[in-house]
């Protein structure tokens, strides 16, 4: 009994780790119901040897799946074993992991067997039996199943904290290039689904108190990176769009890791997951979300894609010069948030203790912010007189030589000058 | 310089406060009684713990910051240490010795001294929150031993209630030799005061023999889970070891078979 149920938790939880969302936030359920659980800022319970957080148990309800996507580990026809849960199996673990506080909640997700309402109707059951059951307020982020009915999505919604559907590749092509049988538009039909019930919901709760939540954590998405050819312009601006047009909470960006595959379409096993490049889109993602960048700034025609030997705030500064040095004791709140090594605390805090007198630079240093890289972008009381804006080569040139980044290659090469 | 000797209590050190404003005494070196020795200086007033006084300067304090930096004081308190202790005996003069609003201006190395203490102590409880792993036994107690950096475990009583209101459960800290026990009521503080404090953690460890029959094979499938969630080829140590950190390791059932 113990090896099989073993056997499959091995199988279902190495098969859904390409999902890379763990958020358990965003969602406020209270214990009320004498049950057990809530949720609020998430709580990240451990993280695995490749330093991703651990918060919920994330798996899938089967690995069998009718569709044959060449990214995927699960796809028809690759040659893996496999395994599907019962309803009661997910329910127990998930119960007894929770009381023993390894996990924050359960991430739901599954290959399609038979067809999209069949499996919709399998997680849905699950759902209600925590919530209803064993009175479960802690988180559950559910996966939508493509195609699958809007009666059964609209149920999932009032029990799940968070719904996500993956658009998998970047673009149309790229998706269509490795997926035939999937498509944007399908995606785009679930989300919006999911977005009008939650505004109507939302409205109705205006008028009655005792309309439940739905979806009370909000929609994300996830893009596979480098398996298809789209450059970072393409990514952030779908990204972008997709923040816009159905109010995501989170796009994920996931660098392909290689697996068996003999079409030819995608990159070779061995090859290294992009994981600097996947930095730097959440990085970017960050900027368009709390700093106030639109993406325009961040990748445009003249820049499509992102510098990986600096982030990509510094990229922008050094880029716009010309707006530079901030004024730390004048400049907008704004426009400080804008100066490369100064962070949203770090801003509110400068804006707070400036009210006070004149901050100098031993002030800045104490107050947390990357000093060493803000000091080419900022003027503060005992900055010494200067002339004119900075050399953008030279301040790179200083930066690049002062950093000492994991991610730089070993065999560290002459530096441009130019 | 005036030495003052409290009794490491976070009353004791509103009080103290009292007494320097009454005497006012602007510059005070702060003792607990552990803490000091009578060779040192020689005339140090001893200070009387009263929660009268106590809480009238809390509620002056509370009158002068806003209820962020409120949460960061008594946060900072559970830091656990005479240094902390001397930084919020500090910053509670320079808040009654300025005007209103004084609490924002974090260029004050009293002001960005307290947020960064409170910060510490915050991460550590958020920590605990995070790292506590309940083994079930036979009785259907829930336990957990930890040993945390700063004496958090005040801060995550009630967060533990809220969520596990419907299992009983406790929570030892064995540096501190005291620990929180949920009876499905309320939490109480709770201490073992038959066995030496170097048996502790056996002792509670003793149920093994009497854990629940299922626990063995909960263990083992959140161990399965930990190993196959890992993606090889982005194997990152160090982050791994930044996040969860080693004197942790031995707390948590994901890290290593050893039982103790």
């Amino acid at each position: 009994m113990s090896e099989r149920i073993r056997e499959k938790l091995s199988i279902l939880a190495d098969a859904a780790k390409y999902d890379v969302s763990c958020a358990s936030s965003g969602s406020n359920r209270k214990n009320t119901n004498g049950g057990i659980g809530d949720t609020g800022n998430g709580i990240c319970h451990s993280y695995t040897e490749d330093g991703r957080c651990v918060s919920l148990l994330k798996i899938l309800l089967t690995n069998f799946c009718i569709y044959d996507c060449q990214f995927c580990v699960s796809r028809k026809s690759n040659d893996v074993k496999r395994a599907a849960f019962t309803v009661d199996e997910v329910v127990e673990l998930t119960m007894n992991f929770y009381r023993r506080n390894y996990i924050e909640g359960l991430f739901l997700s599954s290959g399609i067997f038979k067809n999209a309402d069949y499996t919709m109707e399998r997680m849905l059951s699950i759902v209600k039996k925590l919530r209803q059951e064993q009175r479960f307020n802690g988180y559950i982020h559910l996966k939508t199943i493509p195609g699958a009915s809007e009666e059964l999505v609209t149920e999932a919604g009032l029990y799940a904290d968070r719904m996500s559907i993956n658009l998998e590749m970047p673009t149309e092509q790229g998706l269509k290039t490795v997926a035939p049988e999937k498509s944007h538009a399908e995606v785009e039909k679930e989300l919006g689904l999911v977005r009008n019930k939650t505004l109507q919901y939302e409205s109705e709760r205006g008028v009655i108190k005792s309309v439940p939540r739905f979806v009370p954590a909000g929609q994300s998405t996830q893009m596979v990176i480098g398996a298809t050819p789209e450059n970072d312009k393409e990514v952030l601006r779908t990204a972008d769009r997709f923040y816009k047009d159905f109010s995501l909470k989170r796009v994920y960006y996931s660098g392909y890791i290689p697996i068996q595959n003999n079409t030819g379409l995608l990159p070779l096993i061995g090859t290294p997951p992009p994981v600097i490049r996947e930095n730097r889109l959440y990085q970017s993602d960050w900027l368009m979300r709390f700093y106030g960048f639109s993406v325009h700034e961040i990748v445009n025609d003249e820049h499509p894609d992102l510098e990986l030997d600096i982030d990509p705030k510094l990229s922008w500064a050094l880029r716009n010069i010309h707006q530079f040095p901030v004024d730390i004791n004048t400049a907008d709140y704004r426009l400080i948030l804008r100066v490369p090594g100064i962070g949203i605390q770090s801003a509110k805090k400068i804006v707070s203790a400036r009210q006070f007198g004149k901050l100098r630079s031993h002030q800045l240093r104490q107050l947390g912010i990357a000093y060493n890289r803000a000091q080419h972008f900022i003027r503060c009381a005992d900055s010494p007189f200067s002339l004119g804006e900075q050399d953008a080569g030279r301040v790179r040139q200083i930066l690049l030589q002062e950093s000492q980044s994991k991610w730089r290659p070993k065999d560290t090469a002459q530096l441009s000058l130019f | 310089m005036t030495s003052y000797i409290f009794d490491g209590t976070f009353y004791g050190l509103l009080s103290a406060v009292f007494e320097s404003y009454e005497r006012k005494h602007k510059q005070v070196r702060l003792y607990t009684h552990t803490a000091y020795s009578s060779d040192m200086f020689g005339g140090a007033i001893t200070v009387t713990t009263n929660p009268e006084k106590a809480l009238r300067v809390w509620k002056g304090l509370n009158g002068r910051i806003d209820a962020q930096h409120r949460e960061e004081f008594y946060t900072s308190w559970y830091a656990d240490d005479l240094k902390t202790w001397q930084l919020l005996f500090d910053y509670a003069l320079y808040i009654f010795e300025h005007p209103a609003g004084a609490d924002r201006d974090y260029g004050h190395a009293l002001v960005l001294g307290l947020s960064q203490v409170a910060r510490k102590v915050s991460r550590e409880r958020h920590r605990m929150k995070a790292f506590i792993r309940f083994e079930k036994g036979a009785n259907q107690l829930y336990h957990a031993v930890i040993k945390p950096d700063y004496d958090v475990l005040p801060l995550i009583a009630e967060h533990f209630r809220q969520r596990y209101a419907d299992q009983a459960w406790v929570i030892y800290d064995e540096q501190r030799h005291y620990g929180l026990y949920y009876d499905l009521h309320q939490v109480q503080e709770v201490v073992f005061e038959a066995v030496p404090a170097a048996q502790e953690h056996a002792a509670i460890r003793q149920e093994d023999t009497l854990l629940d029959s299922q626990e063995a094979l909960y263990a083992t499938l959140w161990k399965d889970y930990f190993r196959n969630t890992n993606i090889k080829e982005r194997s990152n140590l160090k982050l791994h070891i930044q996040h969860v950190p080693k004197r942790y390791w031995r707390y948590l059932t994901e890290k290593g078979d050893v039982r103790y």
